[in-house]
């Protein structure tokens, strides 16, 4: 079977999970089954086989499991939106109609990946300005404490969902470029070989670009997710295990000496080391969020309440949800809210899921021919992986809770956009690989 | 680069089961925890959307219900608790506030037969059938005409009233007055609202005085140094003991009741004028540690077993700096404590404990709130069946205690609780010393059974801070409790 009729065969299981989840859904909340959750089930599928149809058009030879794992992950989230409130949903299926467009536009637009190493530097600088413009007064915005988001008029806008893409092109172009000089390197010091001042410098710069990150977006999670992505490309671009360690020290240090000094940052470690604490509970940006998220899961239990079971909120006489249960659950928490209505088993699911994509991901990078390909594809990868670690981390309390999407399930256009371009670049990097030449 | 890529990908198969790992560990390994939290209120939440089971009194009077509420915009429906007799039943009933995820009283206790958790087989397949959730209703062995002789007895009087039925260990009423209004804690899910109201409150109106407040039991306790002394053997009620005024024990001299000194008095004749300086003798010779065995059997010292929740039942005994201590510990004034001063404190539950053993041929029957639980179509799905708690004394001395108390009803201090009706009435007067003696405001106690030959009621009362002798302020008291309780065939 071709890999095109492998990825067509594959989308159907996920449309009719989608169908599946929003007839439970109706179920639990009206007692009967409203044509709706068919309705939401074929739209769906519409979409994925445009989706489909595109790449079978623009890259034949891609991938086949790539897409559908991610539209598994898609419907997932759209059936928990619908669950918290229809119209997350409703919007949601529209941010997937613009998503897959993006997608459409770069599989068309973006022939040759080369030419992205071309504009390396415009496009550094234009991430760079992305993560910084949240900071300035007027168009920027700080939600809970951290600065992610630009608003323009009624739109906000998730900067460093882009600048994540931007970010790990400048950094695959610029580690093809140094990786020679890196790994043959110049002086030795304390037994070790390390490379020229020259060479090393840019690489400082980057350290430097991620404590300012933390400085000003006063957001660990991103600060995390950029600098994991680089020393994970750079292990890959030098195949020397020291210089992520190295980094991972620096970072350490850094996040110590500068997280210690940042309040937003310092409040959200305070939370994850103590987050039953009473007062700390009911402080505004105290713990609750964290620990709701470890109540949640704990009512979820191994198999879950049930689609639509779980309680994250409880309306009052006026309709108005007086106590918020689980609060963000339709972006930040959602992996919460997922455990409580579909158990430990649901969650392991989907972190599978995310496994396979990633699995995926570094096997389009180990199939690429060419060094730049090879590194670009590792580090969407890795970047992407850091993003589910770093937001499932947070809320299972294994590192401080910040407020990063859950690619291709939380709510939000930026992330939904982000991602799918995010996915075109590995698609074609994909073709790319497996053309047969 | 191949294979620096697939190191990666192992690095994040690891982080990854971290994640797995960490998922598990809030889900199936430390969920117990979490899902008992304070903080936690989804289970109160969730079970705001079955109708909780009604609570009642003996008489089917509605004490709890559950009212639906349909919220306007949602359309959501859910139920909140309703409490038709107010204040009165307060105490022992509790409330269920399902906003903010609090219990208390039968309410708590009883929470999984209420809110349908706790169900028998049948009851469930039904359930399944019927697609209809709904908690079971809670009948109580409370008499309403009882409790509001109890309350109207007091009169606005801070203090408490228990009734028991001696054979059976039902409580026929349970007073505390301040109390709180449930419907006014609640305040319709209005966390502000709510607040505000207990702020009102003072006077540990939250608490139940019932079973929650020690009391120095004053001369009610000679009850339980008699026993001690006529189960000794030592003693019968014409043993003749030294009551003279003013002796001296532990360095300072007890004086009598109005400084009277009979001299020699047998027992019955002790407890019936309640001579002090009599059972300042009985108390030292019998020794601390018979009396601390007379005092557990009675129930002292261990938290009667009655169906509330624990943290609103008081163990009673001798307290020092909060603490339990034994009658021979060294801290104890053996003399004054036989009286039933220095550092005792005892719930008037527990005084309520000690006379219906004595009603009951020293048999102390466990106490229970709780006759029966059934289910929406009316099945039974649980009767509380009468259980013995404790042999509290012989049924020899319980005979003469019996006898004795009568004594002080028809010619002691207790003549006020006596019913006129021909039906005699046993019991014993107490006032409590507050430590001013000169400002004359004591806590005034009686404790009593009635009818003697067959006692079907036992009550002990208690009215706080007040001018007067128990035998003046609480007796009469106890006089319409116990008549109101024969009225409503307690005991049949």
């Amino acid at each position: 079977m071709s890999a095109r009729n492998r990825e067509a065969l594959a989308l159907l299981p996920s449309a009719l999970l989608v169908t599946a989840g929003f007839a439970a859904i109706f179920l639990k909340r009206d007692a009967f089954l409203s044509d709706a959750s068919l309705t939401y089930g074929g739209v769906f599928l519409a979409l994925c086989l445009v989706g489909h149809l595109v790449v079978r058009f623009t890259a034949p030879n891609a991938d086949p499991y790539l897409f559908p794992l991610v539209a598994v992950l898609a419907c997932f989230g759209l059936v928990e939106l619908y669950r918290i409130d229809e119209s997350f949903a409703r919007l949601q299926a529209q941010w997937f109609v613009v998503g897959l467009g993006l997608f459409a536009v770069t599989m068309v637009m973006l022939k040759d990946l080369h030419l992205l190493e071309r504009y390396r530097y415009t496009i550094a600088f234009g991430s760079i300005l992305l993560l910084i413009l949240p900071r300035l007064p007027g168009i920027g915005g700080a939600s809970n404490g951290a600065y992610l988001s630009i608003n323009v008029g009624p739109l906000s806008f998730q900067a460093a969902e882009f600048a994540k893409i931007g970010i790990v092109i400048f950094l695959a172009s610029y580690l093809r470029d140094t990786r020679q000089v890196l790994i043959h390197g110049g002086r030795r010091f304390l037994g070790m070989s390390f490379p020229p001042l020259r060479h090393f410098g840019p690489l400082l710069a980057i350290w430097g670009v991620a404590m300012m990150l933390l400085i000003f977006i006063r957001d660990l999670g991103s600060s995390v997710m950029f600098f994991g992505a680089f020393l994970a490309l750079l292990y890959v671009a030098t195949g020397k295990k020291r210089f992520p360690v190295i980094g991972l020290g620096a970072f350490a240090l850094g996040a110590y000496v500068v997280g210690g000094r940042v309040g937003h940052v310092q409040d959200r470690v305070e939370a994850w080391r103590h987050p039953f604490d009473p007062e700390l509970f009911q402080q505004t940006g105290g713990s609750a969020q964290l620990a709701q998220s470890l109540f949640a899961q704990a009512d979820g239990g191994l198999f879950g309440r049930g689609f639509g079971q779980a309680e994250i909120g409880l309306t009052d006489q006026n309709g108005v949800i007086g106590t918020t249960l689980l609060p963000a659950a339709k972006n930040d928490l959602i992996y919460s809210l997922i455990t409580n209505e579909t158990g430990l088993l649901g969650a392991t699911a989907i972190l599978l899921a995310y496994l396979l994509i990633i699995n995926r991901g570094f096997r389009v990078a180990t199939l690429a021919r060419d060094p730049f390909s090879k590194l670009l594809a590792t580090g969407l990868t890795s970047v992407f992986a850091l993003q589910v670690f770093v937001i499932v981390g947070g809320v299972t309390k294994v590192i401080p809770l910040t407020g990063v999407t859950l690619p291709f399930i939380s709510y939000g256009g930026s992330s939904i956009m982000a991602n799918f371009v995010l996915l075109a670049l590995l698609m074609r990097l994909s073709e790319d690989a497996r053309r047969p030449t | 680069m191949n294979s620096s890529i697939r190191n990666l990908f192992v690095l994040f198969v690891v982080l990854f089961g971290v994640l797995v790992a960490f998922t598990s560990r809030w889900t199936v390994f430390e969920d117990k925890g979490l899902r008992t939290d304070a903080l936690n209120n989804r289970d109160v939440i969730r079970a705001s959307r079955v109708p909780r089971g009604k609570i009642l009194a003996a008489d089917g009077t509605v004490l709890a219900r559950s009212k639906s509420v349909k919220s306007r915009d949602t359309g959501n429906r859910y139920y909140q608790r309703v409490y038709p007799q107010g204040s009165l039943y307060a105490a022992t009933v509790g409330f269920s506030d399902q906003t903010l995820g609090q219990q208390a009283g039968l309410e708590r206790s009883q929470n999984d037969f209420l809110s349908g958790k706790a169900v028998k087989l049948a009851t469930a397949v039904n359930k399944l059938i019927q697609g209809d959730q709904r908690g079971d209703d809670v009948r109580t062995t409370l008499e309403p005409s009882v409790m509001k002789a109890a309350v109207q007895g007091l009169n606005g009087r801070a203090g408490s009233v228990v009734a028991l039925e001696p054979k059976t260990g039902k409580v026929l009423a349970m007073v505390t007055v301040p109390s709180y209004d449930p419907d006014d804690l609640i305040a319709g899910g209005d966390a502000a609202k709510s607040e505000a109201y207990r702020k009102t409150l003072k006077n540990g109106a939250l608490l139940s005085r019932a079973t929650q407040f020690p009391y120095v039991p004053g001369s009610t306790f000679k009850v339980v140094t008699t026993a001690a002394a006529l189960d000794s053997g030592k003693y019968t009620p014409d043993t003749l003991v030294n009551g003279a005024n003013n002796q001296t024990f532990s360095s300072v001299p007890l004086g009598n009741f109005g400084g009277e000194d009979p001299g020699m008095v047998t027992v019955r004749q002790a407890l019936v004028q309640s001579v002090n300086g009599a059972f300042g003798n009985i108390a030292v010779d019998l020794g601390g540690r018979a009396l601390q065995t007379a005092m557990e059997k009675f129930g002292f010292d261990s938290r009667p077993p009655l169906d509330l929740p624990e943290d609103q039942v008081r163990r009673s005994g001798i307290l020092r700096k909060d603490k339990l201590i034994k009658a021979y510990s060294k801290y104890v004034d053996l003399a004054r404590t036989g009286i039933g001063q220095d550092k005792l404190g005892v719930t008037p539950l527990q005084m309520a404990m000690v006379v219906s053993a004595v009603a009951n041929d020293g048999k102390l029957m466990k106490p229970h709130l709780v006759d029966r639980v059934t289910d929406a179509d009316g099945r039974v799905q649980e009767q509380v069946e009468p259980e013995t708690y404790k042999q509290a004394m012989k049924a020899s001395t319980a005979a003469s205690l019996r006898s004795m108390m009568a004594n002080v009803v028809d010619e002691g201090t207790g003549a006020q609780a006596n019913l006129g009706t021909g039906v005699k009435v046993g019991g014993k007067t107490g006032t409590a010393e507050l430590g001013n003696v000169t400002a004359g405001i004591n806590n005034l106690w009686f404790i009593g059974f009635a009818p003697v030959e067959d006692p079907k009621v036992a009550v002990a009362v208690i009215v706080e801070k007040s001018a007067g002798q128990g035998g003046q302020v609480a007796a009469p008291i106890a006089k319409t409790v116990i008549q109101s309780a024969l009225d409503a065939g307690a005991g049949r």
